[in-house]
């Protein structure tokens, strides 16, 4: 449990930036020229993956896409938030290719545990995690590798890289700070009517 | 003399700490006309520069030195080097507070007496009555400006609080108010009223929360006898041939070693740090640690019972929408054994905000459930539930085998829950799940305990030298000229959150030093 921990207790740098501002805008044609769908929502391409409706896309600098996409796919089901797009869950597990990037051991932490995740996959009878089609089912194969620190660092980093993003507040109908306004005391404090 | 003062001077008070005991004690001294010295880990942070953001906020003001935890607590699993959530800044934990001020009850003073002999239980009367402590209490709570004392006004009650209500008046609880608060309900003692921000954790912006950092230590600083030294680590209190305290080693904001003469020590490091300097102090006249004849040095170390429990509703309620504790409901504070436990606890409304919730809701826990928990975020009402625990000797503060920085080993913290407060804590969440219940939730969230925040009893005041390390004026039994002015003296926990009771305890603390410094008997 001490790299969840250590994750949980380096909150210093909230992983906010979104997606779109590492990568050039791009078309839905061109993306699609330059990659394949391999399941799940996400195209992946070289050095990138992106939204399926190319909405955003995002640089990948040192892990390959295909990782890049797994732990998409990964955050969204360890966290499942429905009313929230990919380009939220990429943001929140960019970070890791970033550390990827700069430290070869965890880049290899990172390939091997996709790695393990695929081959549980294909023992289940899919392709891949991101080819196995039900929530229900990846949410097993997670369960099976619950206990690696691959897993709980992925888990751990997303309690900061997800739920610490300002569109995930808005999402979640949570205003913060409140002091430059005024304070909520005549923005609402006390408006509750159902009572 | 005027401070500053210099290290040499060893007729100084050094007081270690500048939070709820050791930042109203080193006030109260220099008003006093008493050279003070207070010796502060943390820099200073003041209202303009807290920051309304949880995990920026955490990473301005949370003490994160290394410790270690042991034990079957949970805390010890999802946070094992986080065992407290408390403050390293001048001010201390008054920065990071809700404000609830709260007398101990009567019977929580005699709780051997009043409980009698529990198997597993260290329990003992504290060798202080609260008709002594009353005329303090009164002191205490006219300078924080407590609401509901002194003719000052409830604070409004915001959502959160109106859910609570509605829920207290179903269930037929009789004591249901927005709390005796030290945030000003209206401008008071240069302070402005509270605005409703949501971050009374993250330090009160508007500074309407009482709090030693921008009124008892600037107000002391102002009277010329009292000197705040930040970034200032103890490492050990020394002694000179005789066994009296003669001065605290410690590092300076350099990284240097420095050694400040003193007439008297008070510890005041909140219940962690207290016990592991005493025990740090060790020497080859006092080999098991300052103070600790007893051998009750980092024993007994409480944290009180605690739990959450939130609710979701069909509607939103908007809970962060001002103050974090906006109401109280005290009618399981009694001692009724009829409930299956000994002592009582308080229910407070609490409200964090999404960083916070995905932290502590449910450690660890992932999937499905837990999302769809945090997606009712808006909808949620919340309270936290705080009573008497047990002291245990086997609760301690231990030295660790990690060291810190300067090579000085770190606290271990070790807990487990006494069968006493699993009931207590059992008890509470049915309450706390059925009062929401009886105002329509669609789902309740019984949440474990967060990472210690009330940290008493590891240098206990005790009648009797065997039995505590301070007798009932915080005065250690062993060595005369040193004291203990945080919470750590607690003789046992009491339901109440304790600042108000640390606070009286420092009033009437800095009485006795006065009083035995005339007499020269330290």
């Amino acid at each position: 449990m001490k790299a969840e921990n250590e994750q949980a207790l380096h909150f210093t740098k909230p992983q906010s930036q979104t997606p779109q501002s590492s990568f050039a805008k791009i078309t839905r044609r061109e993306l699609l020229k330059r990659s394949a769908a391999i399941g799940g929502s996400l195209i992946v391409g070289s050095g990138f993956i992106a939204g399926s409706t190319a909405s955003w896309a995002l640089e990948v600098k040192s892990l390959s896409p295909d990782t890049m996409a797994t732990l998409v796919q990964m955050a969204r089901d360890i966290y499942p938030h429905d009313s929230m797009g990919d380009e939220i869950y990429a943001a929140a597990v960019k970070a890791h290719d970033d550390k990827a990037a700069e430290d070869s051991e965890y880049k290899t932490m990172l390939e091997t545990g996709v790695d393990s995740l695929n081959a549980a996959a294909k023992q289940m009878g899919h392709a891949s995690y991101l080819a196995t089609g039900w929530e229900a089912e990846r949410t097993e194969l997670l369960k099976s590798i619950e206990s690696d620190g691959f897993f709980q660092t992925i888990r751990g980093g997303l309690v900061v890289g997800l739920y610490n993003q300002k569109a995930v507040w808005d999402a979640l109908g949570y205003e913060g700070s409140s002091y430059e306004k005024g304070g909520y005391l005549n923005r609402g404090f006390d408006d509750i009517k159902w009572l | 003399m005027t401070a500053p003062f210099d290290v040499n001077d060893n007729s100084v008070v050094v007081i270690i700490g500048t939070g709820a005991g050791g930042g109203t004690l080193a006030h109260e001294l220099a008003l006093k006309g008493i050279d003070v010295v207070a010796l502060e880990a943390g820099g200073r942070h003041l209202p303009q520069d807290y920051i309304n953001d949880e995990w920026p906020s955490f990473s301005q003001l949370a003490l994160t030195d290394m410790r270690t935890t042991s034990g079957s607590w949970r805390v010890a699993k999802d946070f094992a080097n986080l065992p407290a959530w408390i403050v390293k800044a001048v001010g201390g934990s008054t920065v990071h507070w809700a404000g609830a001020s709260l007398r101990l009850q009567d019977h929580e003073f005699r709780a051997l007496s009043t409980y009698g002999e529990l198997e597993g239980a260290n329990l003992l009367d504290w060798p202080v009555t609260l008709a002594e402590l009353e005329p303090y209490y009164d002191k205490a709570e006219k300078k924080m400006g407590v609401t509901r004392t002194n003719g000052i006004p409830g604070l409004p009650g915001n959502n959160n609080f109106k859910v609570m209500k509605a829920g207290a008046d179903k269930l037929g609880y009789k004591d249901c108010h927005t709390g005796r608060m030290a945030i000003n309900s209206e401008p008071r003692d240069d302070r402005a009223s509270c605005q409703q921000l949501g971050f009374c954790f993250q330090g009160c912006k508007m500074g309407a929360k009482w709090s030693t950092a921008y009124s008892e230590i600037p107000r002391g600083e102002a009277t010329g006898h009292l000197e705040v030294r930040e970034h200032s680590l103890v490492l050990k209190i020394e002694h000179d041939a005789d066994g009296k305290i003669d001065g605290v080693v410690y590092q300076d904001k350099d990284g240097n070693q420095v050694k400040q003469m003193a007439r008297a020590v008070c510890v005041a490091g909140n219940s962690i740090e207290s016990p592991r300097m005493l025990l740090n102090s060790a020497s080859s006249m006092f080999p098991d640690g300052l103070a600790n004849s007893s051998g009750q040095v980092g024993k007994n170390y409480m944290r009180h019972m605690t739990g959450s429990v939130y609710a979701a509703f069909e509607q939103p309620v908007r809970m962060y929408r001002g103050t974090t504790m906006a109401g109280i409901i005290t009618d399981e504070a009694r001692h009724d054994p009829s409930r299956g436990f000994v002592g009582g606890y308080e229910m407070e409304t609490l409200s964090i905000g999404i960083p916070f919730m995905a932290a502590f809701l449910n450690p660890g826990a992932w999937g499905r459930e837990f999302a769809s928990a945090m997606d009712n975020y808006e909808n949620m009402a919340g309270m936290w539930l705080v009573g008497e625990d047990m002291p245990q000797e086997s609760n301690a503060i231990t030295l660790s085998e990690e060291k810190d920085q300067s090579g000085m080993p770190v606290a271990n913290v070790h807990f487990d829950d006494h069968p006493n407060d699993v009931a207590m804590r059992d008890h509470a969440y049915q309450q706390g799940m059925a009062l929401y219940d009886s105002v329509g939730a669609t789902q309740t969230y019984p949440t474990p305990p967060y990472p210690s925040t009330h940290n008493l009893g590891t240098l206990r005041m005790s009648e009797k030298p065997g039995d505590g390390v301070v007798n009932g004026f915080g005065q250690s039994h062993d060595i005369s000229n040193l004291f203990v002015s945080d919470g750590s003296q607690f003789t046992t926990g009491g339901a109440e959150n304790p600042t108000l009771t640390i606070v009286t305890l420092a009033i009437r603390q800095a009485d006795y030093i006065a009083q035995q410094m005339s007499e020269k008997s330290i």
